[in-house]
C-alpha cells in the first residue's frame, strides 16, 4: 500500500456524507430500503447507488436520502414505544371473515 | 452494407483496451462505491468489444472467432486510438506522479467518454444493420460512462486546491492525444461512402468541442491546447504501452489455447 494514490482509501469514506438508498424494483411497488453508501453529493450518491445497488436490473426508480436527514427513535425508548402494542391483539384485522372470491390478503 | 472490416476492428479494439485498462482499477479504486462503479464501465466495454469481434469474427468467416481477434493479434494490428492505451500515470511530472492517478483516468474517460458517446450516436444510423445493432445498445452504456467521468471531471476539478491542480495536469497530459480522433482512416472514408460510418469522424469536432468546454468550464478548469504530436494508434502506430497491456490481458489465453471456462 506504499502507492500514494490508493495508500488511503478510507480518508475520502470519512470525509463523504452517509447516504441512505431506496429503490423501486418495479413499477407500482414502493420504494424499499436496500442499504447506505458514502459520496460526496446528491448527484455522486444518485450514480454510485445505481452502480451499486441496480447492477443487476434491481429497480427502475433511485431515491437516496442524507442518513442525516432520518430521526430515529432511541433504542432505550423501545419499552415505551412498542411493548405496549404487544397484548393488543384486536388491533390485528383477523377477526373477519374474508368471503373466499377476494382470495389473498 | 458491410462495415469495413478493419473499422469494426478499430471500434472492438478502442472498447477492449480502454475496458482493459479501467479494469486496473478493479479493487484498488479510491472508494469501494467507485471501485464497482468503475468495474461496471469496464464490463460495459468489454461487453461492446464482444459483439463487435463476434460480429467480425463472424464475417472473417473460415473459423475466426471473437477470443481469436481479442488474444492472437499483436500490438501491431490492434487499431485502437493512443489515447485508450496510455497507463494511468501522468506524465510522470508535476502532480500527477503516481503509478495510479485517478484525475488521468477521469481525464480520459471523459475525454474518449465524449467522443464515442457521438461515434455510438451516429452509428446508430450506420447501413450495416448489425453494426447499428450494436449502436443501438452500446450508446446507452455510453451516455452513462459520459455522465460517470464528466461528474468526476467536475469534481475534481472545482474540489480542493490538490485536486484542482491533478485533474489539470492530468488534461495538459492527455489533450494532444485527441487530435487523433479527428484522422480520417480510408477505411473511414470508404464507411463514409458507403453509409455505414454517417459521417466521417471530423465532422463530430464541433459538438465534441461543446462537450469539452461545458465541464471543462464547469469545472473551473482551463482548456489546453491540443497540438503537439498527433498520435497514430487508430493506424495500428502504437505508444510502447499497448504491448504490455497486451501481454498480461492475452498470457492466459495465449498458456491455454482455446481452453474453456
Amino acid at each position: 500500500m506504499s502507492n500514494p494514490a490508493t495508500a488511503s482509501p478510507t480518508k475520502a469514506l470519512k470525509d463523504w456524507p452517509l447516504w441512505e438508498v431506496f429503490v423501486r424494483s418495479k413499477q407500482g411497488l414502493e420504494h424499499k430500503h436496500c442499504g447506505s453508501l458514502h459520496a460526496s453529493d446528491p448527484e455522486h450518491a444518485l450514480q454510485m447507488a445505481r452502480d451499486i445497488y441496480t447492477r443487476r436490473q434491481e429497480g427502475v426508480s433511485i431515491w437516496v436520502v442524507p442518513s442525516k436527514a432520518i430521526v430515529a427513535n432511541s433504542p432505550d425508548d423501545k419499552a415505551e414505544l412498542f411493548d405496549p402494542s404487544g397484548d393488543k391483539i384486536y388491533r390485528h384485522p383477523t377477526f373477519y371473515d374474508i368471503p373466499d372470491d377476494v382470495g389473498h390478503m | 452494407m458491410a462495415a469495413p472490416l478493419p473499422f469494426l476492428l478499430h471500434l472492438a479494439d478502442d472498447a477492449l483496451v480502454l475496458g482493459q485498462r479501467n479494469a486496473e482499477w478493479c479493487g484498488h479504486g479510491p472508494a469501494i462505491e467507485e471501485d464497482i462503479a468503475m468495474a461496471n464501465v469496464s464490463l460495459d466495454l468489454i461487453g461492446q468489444a464482444g459483439l463487435l469481434y463476434q460480429l467480425a469474427a463472424q464475417r472473417l468467416g473460415d473459423g475466426a472467432t471473437e477470443d481469436q481477434l481479442a488474444y492472437f493479434r499483436d500490438a501491431d494490428a490492434y487499431l485502437n486510438h493512443t489515447l485508450v492505451e496510455l497507463p494511468h500515470s501522468g506524465p510522470q511530472v508535476g502532480h500527477a506522479q503516481t503509478d495510479r492517478d485517478y484525475a488521468t483516468t477521469i481525464a480520459r474517460n471523459f475525454l474518449h467518454g465524449a467522443f464515442n458517446l457521438l461515434r455510438w450516436d451516429a452509428l446508430c444510423a450506420s447501413s450495416d444493420a448489425d453494426l447499428a445493432a450494436i449502436a443501438a445498445k452500446s450508446v446507452k452504456e455510453a451516455r452513462y460512462h459520459l455522465r460517470h467521468a464528466r461528474g468526476w471531471l467536475i469534481r475534481l476539478g472545482d474540489g480542493t486546491a490538490h485536486s484542482h491542480d491533478r485533474m489539470q495536469a492530468a488534461l495538459d497530459h492527455l489533450m494532444p492525444y485527441t487530435q487523433e480522433f479527428w484522422l480520417t482512416t480510408p477505411e473511414e472514408n470508404q464507411g463514409v461512402s458507403d453509409g455505414v460510418l454517417p459521417q466521417a469522424p471530423a465532422q463530430w469536432q464541433a459538438a465534441w468541442d461543446e462537450l469539452v468546454d461545458d465541464a471543462v468550464s464547469q469545472a473551473g478548469l482551463r482548456r489546453p491546447s491540443s497540438q503537439g504530436h498527433v498520435s497514430q494508434g487508430k493506424c495500428g502506430q502504437h505508444s510502447e504501452h499497448l504491448s504490455y497491456l497486451l501481454a498480461e490481458m492475452q498470457s492466459l489465453a495465449r498458456a491455454h489455447p482455446g481452453a474453456q471456462w
